[in-house]
C-alpha cells in the first residue's frame, strides 16, 4: 500500500484581492408576512380605533342628554347623515357635498401653496448662499412669519379688490416663511466636502442647485414645506370664513349663521382628515425625495 | 525638465479680524510629469493646506502655483481632488457620482455611450462595477475611497492630488488600496501628490518625498528622493536596503530633528 502524500496546494501567483458583492436572498416566506402584516395591523390601528370609540362614547354621554349646548354624535349622525353619506352631491349652486367643498379649497391652497414653495425654496436658497442676505433678512423674516394668516387678509383685500385671489395670497403669505427659512438653513447647511466637489468640477450656479443645494438640502426643504402646508390649510379655513364662497371654510361660516351645529361637526372632521391627509403626503414626498441623504 | 507642476516661493496667511497666521513659508517645489510625490508631515503642519492651494480650494497670500507654466489660482478639473472623507453625495448611486463628474468634463466631447463605458472603464479600474447601483452608505469605507478614486481619475486630471486618501481606513483595507494606486500609476502613468502620516505608505508609493517642517510657518525641510525599482512588490521591500534606509531617514526627520512639540 503507498501513502498518497498530499501536498498543499501551493498559493498561485499573488493577484489583488476581487472584491466581491454579497448576494440578498430573495426568498420570503408568505405566510410569515401575512402574520407580520395581521400583528403589525393590530398593534397600529387596533389602539387608535379603540380610543376613538371610548371618546365617542364619553362625548355621547356629556351632549347625549336633553338640554345640552352641543350635539351629541348620535344627533350629528341623524341630522347630517346627508353630508357624511354622500361628500360628491349636487343639489344646486349652494347645497352641495362636502367633498366638492374640500376639493375647492384644495384647488384654493394648491395654488397659493405653490407658488409659496416655488418662490420660498428660490428665495431661501439664494438668502442661504450669501452670509449677508441672512443677517439682513432673517430677522425680518422672523417677525413676518408670527403675523396671523387672518391678520393679512384686509390688506390683501385692498390690493386684489377680489376675494379668491386674496384667499390664495393669505395661503402664500402663510406658507412661505418656513419654507423659505428652511430652506435658507439647509443651505447654509450643505458640507463643505459638497461644496468642494462641485468647485473642482467647476459646476455653475444651474447645476450646483439642482445637483448639489436642492438634493442636499431636501431634508430641511421638506420640513418647511410641511409646516407650511399645515399653515395652508389652517389659513384657508380662516380666509374662506371672511371671504365666502364655495370653501370648507365658508361652509361653516354659513353652518352657524343657519344654526346647523350637526353640519359643523361634520365639517370639522372633514377638514381634520384632509390636514392629516396634506401632511403625510407631504412627509412621505420629503422621505422619498431624501431618501439617502442624512445617511452617509 | 522644467517642471510639470511648480510650487514658487509659497506663501500662506490666514487672517481672522487681527490676527494673523502664517500656516506655509516660502514652499518651493517641482514635480515632473508622471511622478509620485507625497508630502508627510506632523499634523497641523499646513499639508492639507498646502494641497488645497494646488487644488485651487484657497487662495496663496504669496507666491504661485503654476502647472505647466500657467498659474492657477482656481480649482479645475484638470487638478482632480481625492478627498479624506471620500465625499461622494449620498443621494447618489456609485455609478451617478462618477457620472456627475463625467458628464461635466466631457458632456461636449464624448458621446452618451462613451461616457457610459468610460465610466464602466474607471470603476472597473478600482473594482466596484459590481457595486455601480449601490448608494454609499451601502458600501464600505474603502470602497467608497476606491469610488471616490475612480471619480477622480474618471475627469483624466493632470494631477491626481489625494489628502491623506486612507487615512480613515484599517491596516489591511489601506494595503489593498495601496497596491490599486500602484497598479492605476503602472498604467495610467499619472502625477500624483498625496498627503500622508504614514511613514510605510510614502516610502511605497512615492518617487519622493516632501518633508514638512512643523507649523507655524511650515516649510519643506527635506526632500528625499525614494530610489526602489518599479513595481514596488509590498512583501519584497520589508527586508530591502533601500527601503529600510528610506523609511528610516523619513522617521529621524519627524522624530528625531522636527519632533512635534505641542499636544496633538
Amino acid at each position: 500500500m503507498s501513502l498518497a502524500v498530499v501536498k498543499p496546494k501551493q498559493p498561485e501567483q499573488t493577484e489583488p484581492a476581487k472584491v466581491v458583492a454579497l448576494q440578498m436572498k430573495p426568498k420570503r416566506d408568505f405566510k410569515r408576512t401575512a402574520r407580520r402584516l395581521g400583528v403589525y395591523l393590530a398593534s397600529n390601528l387596533l389602539p387608535p380605533l379603540v380610543c376613538a370609540t371610548l371618546l365617542l362614547l364619553l362625548w355621547q354621554i356629556v351632549f347625549g342628554r336633553a338640554g345640552a349646548t352641543l350635539p351629541s354624535p348620535v344627533q350629528v349622525w341623524k341630522e347630517a347623515q346627508d353630508l357624511i353619506v354622500d361628500p360628491f352631491f349636487v343639489n344646486g349652486p349652494q347645497d352641495i357635498g362636502l367633498g366638492l367643498r374640500v376639493w375647492t379649497s384644495l384647488q384654493r391652497v394648491a395654488i397659493g401653496f405653490g407658488l409659496a414653495a416655488f418662490v420660498g425654496i428660490l428665495v431661501g436658497a439664494t438668502v442661504g448662499q450669501s452670509i449677508w442676505a441672512m443677517r439682513g433678512l432673517d430677522p425680518i423674516f422672523q417677525i413676518l412669519r408670527t403675523v396671523p394668516p387672518l391678520a393679512w387678509l384686509p390688506i390683501s383685500l385692498a390690493a386684489f379688490r377680489d376675494s379668491s385671489p386674496s384667499a390664495i395670497f393669505v395661503i402664500f403669505i402663510t406658507s412661505i416663511w418656513p419654507i423659505l427659512i428652511n430652506t435658507a438653513v439647509g443651505v447654509r447647511n450643505i458640507p463643505q466636502d459638497y461644496r468642494n466637489v462641485a468647485e473642482v468640477l467647476r459646476l455653475n450656479t444651474f447645476e450646483f442647485f439642482w445637483k448639489i443645494m436642492l438634493p442636499s438640502a431636501a431634508p430641511y426643504i421638506f420640513t418647511g414645506l410641511r409646516i407650511g402646508i399645515g399653515l395652508a390649510w389652517l389659513a384657508i379655513v380662516a380666509a374662506e370664513m371672511l371671504t365666502g364662497g364655495v370653501g370648507i371654510g365658508f361652509f361653516i361660516w354659513d353652518a352657524w349663521n343657519s344654526s346647523r351645529l350637526p353640519d359643523i361637526v361634520v365639517a370639522l372632521f372633514y377638514i381634520g382628515i384632509v390636514g392629516f391627509v396634506l401632511d403625510r403626503i407631504v412627509g412621505a414626498l420629503g422621505s422619498l425625495a431624501s431618501r439617502g441623504t442624512s445617511a452617509n | 525638465m522644467s517642471g510639470y507642476l511648480k510650487l514658487d516661493h509659497i506663501n500662506k496667511t490666514f487672517r481672522r479680524g487681527a490676527a494673523e497666521t502664517e500656516v506655509l513659508r516660502d514652499i518651493n517645489l517641482t514635480i515632473d510629469k508622471g511622478e509620485i510625490v507625497s508630502i508627510i508631515g506632523h499634523s497641523g503642519c499646513g499639508k492639507s493646506t498646502l494641497l488645497n492651494l494646488i487644488a485651487g480650494l484657497t487662495s496663496v497670500t504669496a507666491g504661485a502655483v503654476l502647472l505647466e507654466e500657467r498659474e492657477v489660482n482656481a480649482p479645475g478639473p484638470e487638478r482632480a481632488v481625492v478627498f479624506q472623507n471620500h465625499s461622494l453625495l449620498p443621494w447618489l448611486t456609485v455609478y451617478d457620482n462618477v457620472a456627475l463628474a463625467v458628464n461635466k468634463v466631457f458632456g461636449s466631447t464624448k458621446s452618451r455611450s462613451e461616457r457610459r463605458d468610460w465610466i464602466m472603464h474607471n470603476l472597473d479600474l478600482v473594482q466596484m462595477s459590481h457595486a455601480r447601483d449601490k448608494r454609499p452608505s451601502e458600501i464600505s469605507g474603502g470602497m467608497k475611497q476606491r469610488v471616490g478614486i475612480a471619480r477622480a481619475l474618471a475627469i483624466e486630471p493632470k494631477i491626481l492630488l489625494l489628502d491623506e486618501p486612507f487615512g480613515a481606513l484599517d491596516a489591511l483595507t489601506r494595503a489593498h488600496l495601496q497596491d490599486s494606486v500602484m497598479q492605476i500609476h503602472a498604467s495610467l502613468k499619472n502625477t500624483m501628490i498625496m498627503i500622508t502620516h504614514d511613514v510605510d505608505e510614502a516610502v511605497l508609493l512615492s518617487d519622493r518625498i516632501v518633508m514638512m517642517t512643523n507649523g507655524p510657518s511650515a516649510t519643506i525641510g527635506e526632500v528625499l528622493d525614494v530610489r526602489l525599482e518599479r513595481p514596488r512588490k509590498r512583501l519584497d521591500l520589508v527586508a530591502d536596503r533601500d527601503y529600510i534606509a528610506a523609511r528610516e531617514a523619513v522617521l529621524k526627520f519627524l522624530y528625531e530633528r522636527h519632533r512635534f512639540v505641542e499636544a496633538a
